[in-house]
């Protein structure tokens, strides 16, 4: 017997020393991915309109002391929007996964399908009703609100699925939904009360800015949770990467899969939409990123890759939009088009078939 | 139920509700091969949807070893049977290992990590199906042989009682289709799989399965055993063939014989005469052929090809009736061709007829 040929628990050489390279390769991305995580964390919380010193960061963090205006900057401005741009960029990017997967198509995301825009409409008419009767909104009504319209977009993106059978179709149509959601929202916006009107517009334009430690709770036990639930599904997901009919072939009761992805895409999109506003792009860019690099499309290691990258990816863009033409802010959208359309559009381009 | 492994009770299926075929009773052994035959669109994906629990059956049921499918879940299922389906599958960055791999699905944890165990049945079985070259390649950059290969090694992969495979030789190549369907054979016979699927290669059919089915029309009117179903009325009735000719001994089709009065007739035997014969078909030419032993392969031809052929039995001296109608046939033709034939003492009368033949100066000979 030659040595290519023993047959061993792992199978030939071969195999064994392409798994090893795999394996090599995940370590590698995701030593990767701490990195920037932990380096695009330093140089967020060390920028700002106020200079603060780094030696002065760490004692307020770490010892809660320090100078009065600093200490409020770092841990009532400056942490909260971090820590929830990095949750809300990981939901993102992770729901923008599972509708691919559900859809089985790359450019397939909650803004791309109208999902985000109907989470803004559904918010945005929720908010000028409870401030005209209630003078005020809890987040969780937000949450609430956003993930109904997250839903019902969906709702409609299903059943024009149903009758269309090509992909790019579904993607008009649910680009077209996302533009009636949007023109109704402008609508409403245009004739709300003045005063509420420059709260809605910043947010309706996509900003991780005002966050409050509440917020930042409740972005973490939600979009925790999906990503948990989402990271259990990982098997079924595998399956599902084959196609429906094969997916039920191995065991996988497809009608109850397709209602939690969809009920967990809804979820995650809709609570970004509720936070910071509808944002673009990270949905497709940050999961093909991820799959490209690992190589891979297991969702067992894709899914962390995703959702640790869509952090980094959104912490990265809030950085650039609140520091490169400060101190006017750039809507987050805006930048997080700027570095994932490019992404969309090289993947179109290098797409087999 | 003796020993009936596979069957179906009054199974009748369709799309939303609305009856395609009914009353669909298939009976089969554990290991046996069962082929569903049929024209385009006659319903034998529907039907292979059905018994999988893809479809949902309109009335009756399955049954695996008498469990009801319909009863089963899927998960129960999976551990049956296996699916090698049409759907052109483009999975994303994965390997052809991978894509076997996934049929250990039903025997992984609840994140689906393969075990030492999983790995070493996936080596196993893709060196048994002659895919282990494959293993790192990317699915999506084999040739379609290929991939029909891997996905048939994922269904084993699977370790199922039964596999399901809707049409696998389509996109196939003569040589894939033929190990495509050894190794079907081999994996019913060792390891006592049964296997059920669809073809459109008829021939193929006749010779790889136990029992077929033929699917045309509301009822199924013919299932059986190859030698019960492949009989030329009901070859020729399941898929309508009107023009042509289907062969039984050869389990092929040939075109339709040229219409006509005859103009040409040819002596032939041993297979000698097939290429002439061939040839006159092509050119629209239609002939007499003889004196043909009925156990001779260009009577088999000639049977489906020619406008008339004078037969005798098998090791017969030629009888006064069939060369008196021969010649006189033969006399009317433009040309007689003598294709190259062995005269012993019971055909000595068809020497005759050449030197006959000779004498009108329209004899060609070849071969």
């Amino acid at each position: 017997m030659t040595d290519r040929n023993s047959l061993t628990a792992e199978g030939t050489d071969e195999v064994r020393s392409a798994r090893l390279k795999r394996y090599a390769r995940y370590n590698a991305v995701f030593i990767f991915l701490i990195i920037a995580f932990i380096l695009i964390t330093i140089v967020n919380i060390n920028s700002g309109s106020v200079q603060i010193s780094v030696k002065e960061i760490l004692r307020i963090i770490f010892f809660r002391e320090g100078d009065e205006t600093a200490y409020s900057i770092i841990w009532k401005i400056r942490l909260p929007r971090i820590i929830t741009s990095a949750i809300l960029g990981g939901g993102l990017a992770l729901s923008g996964f599972l509708i691919q997967v559900f859809f089985g198509n790359p450019i397939a995301s909650p803004f791309t399908l109208g999902i985000s825009s109907g989470s803004k409409l559904i918010v945005a008419l929720t908010m000028i009703v409870m401030i005209q009767y209630v003078d005020a909104v809890s987040s969780f009504v937000m949450v609430v609100a956003a993930f109904v319209g997250a839903l019902i977009c969906m709702g409609f993106v299903l059943l024009a699925s149903r009758k269309v059978k090509q992909q790019s179709t579904l993607l008009i149509a649910g680009i077209m939904i996302g533009y009636i959601c949007s023109a109704v929202t402008d609508f409403v916006v245009t004739f709300a009360e003045d005063t509420d009107i420059v709260n809605l517009h910043n947010w309706s334009m996509g900003s991780f800015s005002g966050m409050d430690w509440d917020d930042v709770w409740m972005c973490f036990v939600i979009i925790f949770a999906a990503f948990v639930a989402t990271f259990l599904l990982a098997k079924p997901i595998g399956a599902y990467q084959m196609g429906e009919a094969y997916a039920q072939s191995m065991g996988v009761n497809i009608k109850r899969f397709r209602v939690v992805v969809i009920l967990l895409s809804s979820l995650m999109a809709g609570c970004v939409t509720a936070f910071a506003g509808p944002i673009s792009f990270v949905g497709i860019a940050v999961p093909h990123l991820a799959k490209l690099m690992l190589k891979t499309s297991k969702p067992l290691v894709v899914i962390p890759a995703v959702f640790v990258g869509g952090g980094v990816f959104c912490m990265f863009c809030d950085y650039i939009a609140r520091v490169a033409f400060a101190p006017t802010e750039l809507s987050i959208s805006t930048v997080t088009a700027l570095f994932g359309s490019p992404v969309v559009i090289w993947m179109l381009l290098t797409r087999k078939r | 139920m003796n020993d009936i492994f596979f069957n179906t009770r009054d199974l009748s299926v369709g799309y939303k509700g609305e009856v395609l075929i009914r009353d669909i009773d298939i009976e089969i052994k554990k290991g046996e091969i069962l082929t569903l035959i049929g024209p385009n669109g006659s319903g034998k994906s529907t039907i292979l949807k059905s018994i999988t629990k893809h479809l949902e059956a309109i009335k009756g049921d399955t049954y695996i070893a008498d469990a009801s499918v319909s009863r089963m879940t899927y998960k129960e299922l999976s551990k049956l049977v296996a699916v090698v389906l049409t759907d052109r599958l483009k999975p994303e960055l994965m390997t052809c290992r991978d894509v076997v791999a996934t049929g250990r699905y039903p025997y992984t944890g609840s994140l689906g990590i393969l075990s030492e165990d999983d790995e070493k049945k996936v080596t196993e079985v893709m060196r048994r199906i002659h895919t282990e070259d494959l293993a790192e390649k990317d699915f999506t950059a084999i040739s379609d042989g290929q991939k029909q290969r891997v996905l048939l090694a994922r269904a084993i992969c699977q370790e199922p009682e039964v596999i399901v495979l809707d049409e696998p030789t389509s996109f196939l190549d003569i040589k894939h289709k033929l190990e495509l369907l050894n190794i079907l054979r081999e994996m019913a016979k060792e390891k006592n799989i049964t296997v059920i699927m669809s073809l459109h290669e008829i021939d193929l059919a006749q010779k790889i399965s136990d029992k077929v089915m033929c699917v045309s029309g509301e009822v199924i009117k013919h299932f059986g055993t190859p030698d019960e179903i492949f009989r030329p009325d009901i070859i020729r009735e399941l898929y309508d063939i009107t023009d042509g000719a289907y062969n039984i001994e050869f389990g092929s089709v040939e075109l339709p014989a040229p219409k006509g009065e005859p103009e040409v007739f040819v002596i032939s035997s041993c297979g000698s005469g097939i290429n002439v014969f061939r040839r006159l078909q092509k050119n629209e030419v239609p002939f007499y052929a003889g004196i043909l032993y009925t156990n001779d392969i260009d009577y088999v031809v000639a049977r489906s090809l020619a406008a008339e052929v004078f037969c005798e039995k098998p090791f017969m001296t030629i009888s006064d009736e069939v060369y008196e109608k021969a010649l006189s046939a033969m006399k009317k033709c433009r040309r007689i061709i003598d294709a190259g034939i062995e005269i012993g003492e019971c055909n000595a009368r068809i020497a005759e007829l050449i030197r006959t033949a000779e004498k009108t100066g329209r004899l060609e000979r070849i071969n």
